[in-house]
């Protein structure tokens, strides 16, 4: 017997209902059905609530509620406590989920307020007077070395330059679709910012925004040939996800179908593996050897990329990446998106990307090695106001992965892991593929990236600041609220009223 | 043939070299575990008089790396194509994730040999080892060939955990005792149409060290082979 009780419940108000079938056309989970009598049933438990009946239903008719059905209510033994232990009595496996921890854990980002001038030192009208907002991320070379002829040589490796202080994050072929895809590398594109291939490979439609690409290095070394490290603006080595510090890339070959096969260079119905171990890396001296083989691999020219997830002695650990040769590090909080972790390592395992970013910024600059590398912070970045938070703790800027898939129609479902997307993103099937239309999806990702970019300017405009640069480890900008002496210390910042 | 001394110069000096070099053809004398030699070369044929030294032949994709001497740890991390031939003893993770391409190695490797080794279409990694492997050969290897000559007729010329995870490709053993099934792998005694495909590598083999092709296949030889595709299909239920 399986006791898999319904999440939620489908209202349908059978007076605005005319009964077209639209729903049963939209649902990917099978949830809207046809019964044998030709009327509209819905099915509970199959419902994942990714609102793609709610938004296409022509008379507006249908709602999803939690169901109204609950277990004995009790604060410790929650719902979803119960539910879990009856699914893996059922079968025996591993709790998989996807997207970032959803659990009411603290957010710093909220705990923490921003400065505006008021008297001594004026606000800037951004409409009025030039931001800048352009960041250059790699190595910065204090030498300045000079040609036989005497002019500044240029530098060997030149950084990364984006015109806003946001990247899109890693996010594989494989794990999201060709179409979701297309839309990140063409809006990466006419923003002048940079996407991530993740570690599913470049689709040989993709090299044409080779400038505009981060190309990514993992263990299972998916995809990965000398033209793909050379298509790339630069090359991202992952040790670690937010989402699931300690563990691998797992995509199922049911995923691994036609075009996937081929970005990935495995055969279509194996199992495509990447241990969260590089076997070949057991120190910093270790990834040295990788981020150099890296570099002549591609002569010198790009730079290198060391994602790692937000650990304990996350501070420690950057200080050994910024010694390793890479230019730029990428830290991943806890609350970091993912297309399938187990949930027992997604909820439980790392720290948030505040504590953690705040903690790497300071010991680079005690050391006196932040120079040696750029910071990139993601890990739930929700917002203009988060982005601004996070640089002003020391990042030069963020990767964001949820909020893009967001900007393209997710509605946090936390069902990629099934494949069955309904918003045609985390999914292969071309009838939903089908649904997201690249360039209307890459006119959503430039939306929201100007608007972030004009409310940071505004923000910025009334600290009084005209310059990201100059926002970056600014720590003065931030207060607490609601915080004690110890987090205050992690973080560098005075309290509210301080 | 073009000759150079690699006495005072870096690895990267020496990639300097094979970039720049209109030969064709190009020899490094007194080579000491320089690192990184030939990666992502193309086209060319190196030969490396000493110690090749870490992550040599990385990301190869076309040529050949002769290397005469040992060589250190990680040759031919995901090589695509080309040629490798080591006529000594080779380090840890040599092949690690190669997708094409021939790697020869005359002595002994050291652990995780063929790791991750995959193929895709055309493109068909073949791993020989002379002598004997370390542990964890062909962990989760996901395709390709990784074969143990075993010149020396050692009785395990395997290490501890070989086929660890592996779900695609073949190990083949010269040996004349069963290796043990281990993990997710299954042991068989090799066919004759086995043989068959390994003849022209084993050949290949025979004519770089100089070895007699009879004495090699005079030797029992075992196949390992995973036993699915999908090691971890079971192991997860959706939450």
């Amino acid at each position: 017997m399986e006791y898999i009780r319904a999440r939620f419940e489908i209202l349908r108000d059978t007076d605005r209902c005319n009964g077209c079938g639209r729903c049963v056309r939209e649902c990917a989970s099978g949830a809207h059905y046809l019964d044998e009598s030709g009327r509209l049933r819905a099915s509970d438990c199959k419902c994942v609530d990714c609102q793609r009946c709610v938004e296409t239903c022509p008379t507006g008719a249908l709602k999803i509620a939690l169901n109204r059905n609950t277990f004995h209510p009790n604060d410790n033994w929650g719902d979803r406590y119960v539910e879990e232990i009856h699914r893996q009595a059922a079968t025996g496996g591993v709790l998989l989920s996807s997207m970032g921890n959803p659990n009411p854990m603290p957010s710093y980002f909220d705990r923490m307020l921003l400065n505006a001038s008021q008297v001594t030192n004026p606000p800037i009208d951004p409409l009025r007077e030039p931001m800048e907002t352009k960041v250059i991320l790699g190595r910065k070379d204090r030498r300045i070395t000079r040609g036989s002829d005497g002019k500044i040589a240029p530098k060997a490796v030149r950084g990364l330059t984006s015109d806003v202080p946001l990247l899109f994050s890693a996010m594989s072929y494989g794990s999201i679709s060709y179409n979701a895809h297309a839309a990140l590398a063409m809006a990466a594109k006419e923003l002048n910012t940079y996407y991530n291939t993740g570690e599913g490979g470049l689709h040989k439609d993709f090299y044409r925004y080779g400038d505009r690409t981060i190309v990514q290095v993992a263990s299972g070394r998916f995809g990965v040939h000398a033209d793909y490290l050379n298509a790339g603006a630069a090359i991202e080595i992952k040790m670690g996800q937010g989402a699931k510090p300690g563990i691998g890339g797992h995509l199922p070959a049911e995923k691994i179908a036609g075009d996937i096969s081929a970005t990935r260079m495995i055969p279509v119905g194996s199992d495509a593996i990447s241990p969260a171990p590089h076997h070949d890396i057991y120190s910093i001296e270790d990834l040295r050897q990788l981020v150099d083989s890296l570099k002549e691999a591609t002569a010198h020219a790009k730079p290198i990329i060391v994602k790692v997830a937000a650990v304990h002695n996350i501070a420690a650990i950057a200080s050994g990446i910024a010694r390793s040769g890479a230019d730029i590090i990428a830290i991943d909080g806890y609350r970091g998106g993912t297309g399938a972790a187990p949930t027992r390592i997604r909820d439980n395992v790392g720290i948030p990307i505040e504590l953690a970013l705040a903690a790497v910024d300071s010991r680079l600059r005690d050391e006196g090695i932040r120079d040696n590398v750029s910071l990139i912070a993601g890990g739930s970045i929700r917002s203009s106001a988060d982005m601004i938070k996070a640089i002003a703790l020391g990042a030069d800027a963020v990767y964001i992965g949820t909020a893009a898939l967001c900007a393209l129609g997710c509605h946090l479902c936390r069902s990629c892991q099934q494949g069955k997307c309904s918003w045609g993103i985390a999914t292969q099937n071309p009838e939903l593929t089908k649904r997201l239309d690249p360039e209307k999806g890459a006119a959503r990702l430039v939306n929201l990236v100007n608007a972030w970019t004009h409310e940071a300017e505004e923000i910025m405009g009334g600290m009084g600041i005209n310059a990201i640069e100059a926002l970056r480890g600014n720590r003065l900008m931030l207060r607490g609220i609601g915080l004690n002496d110890r987090e205050l210390s992690i973080l560098g910042i005075s309290h509210a009223g301080e | 043939m073009t000759t150079y001394s690699a006495v005072g110069l870096s690895g990267r000096d020496i990639n300097d070299i094979i970039r720049r070099e209109r030969d064709d053809n190009i020899t490094f004398t007194h080579v000491n575990g320089q690192r990184f030699i030939a990666d992502a070369m193309k086209d060319k044929t190196v030969t490396v008089e000493g110690i090749a030294g870490n992550a040599s032949g990385a990301y190869m994709d076309g040529g050949k790396l002769i290397v005469r001497g040992n060589a250190q740890d990680a040759i031919g991390d995901t090589m695509n194509g080309g040629e490798i031939f080591i006529s000594g003893m080779c380090g840890d993770a040599a092949g690690y994730a190669m997708r094409g391409g021939e790697i020869y190695i005359g002595k002994d490797v050291g652990y995780r040999a063929g790791i991750h080794m995959k193929e895709y279409g055309l493109d068909k990694p073949v791993l020989v080892i002379g002598g004997v492997a370390g542990d964890y050969l062909g962990e989760y290897q996901a395709g390709g060939l990784i074969i143990v000559v075993n010149t020396e007729g050692v009785v395990n010329p395997l290490g501890d955990d070989y086929a660890t995870g592996m779900h695609g490709g073949k190990i083949v053993v010269f040996t004349d005792c069963e290796p043990k099934s281990l993990g997710g792998a299954r042991v068989r005694g090799a066919e004759s149409g086995d043989i068959d495909e390994l003849a022209a590598y084993i050949d290949k083999f025979c004519a770089l060290t100089s070895r007699e092709y009879d004495d090699i296949v005079s030797r029992a030889a075992w196949i390992i082979e995973p036993a699915g595709r999908n090691p971890y299909k079971r192991l997860y239920v959706n939450n």
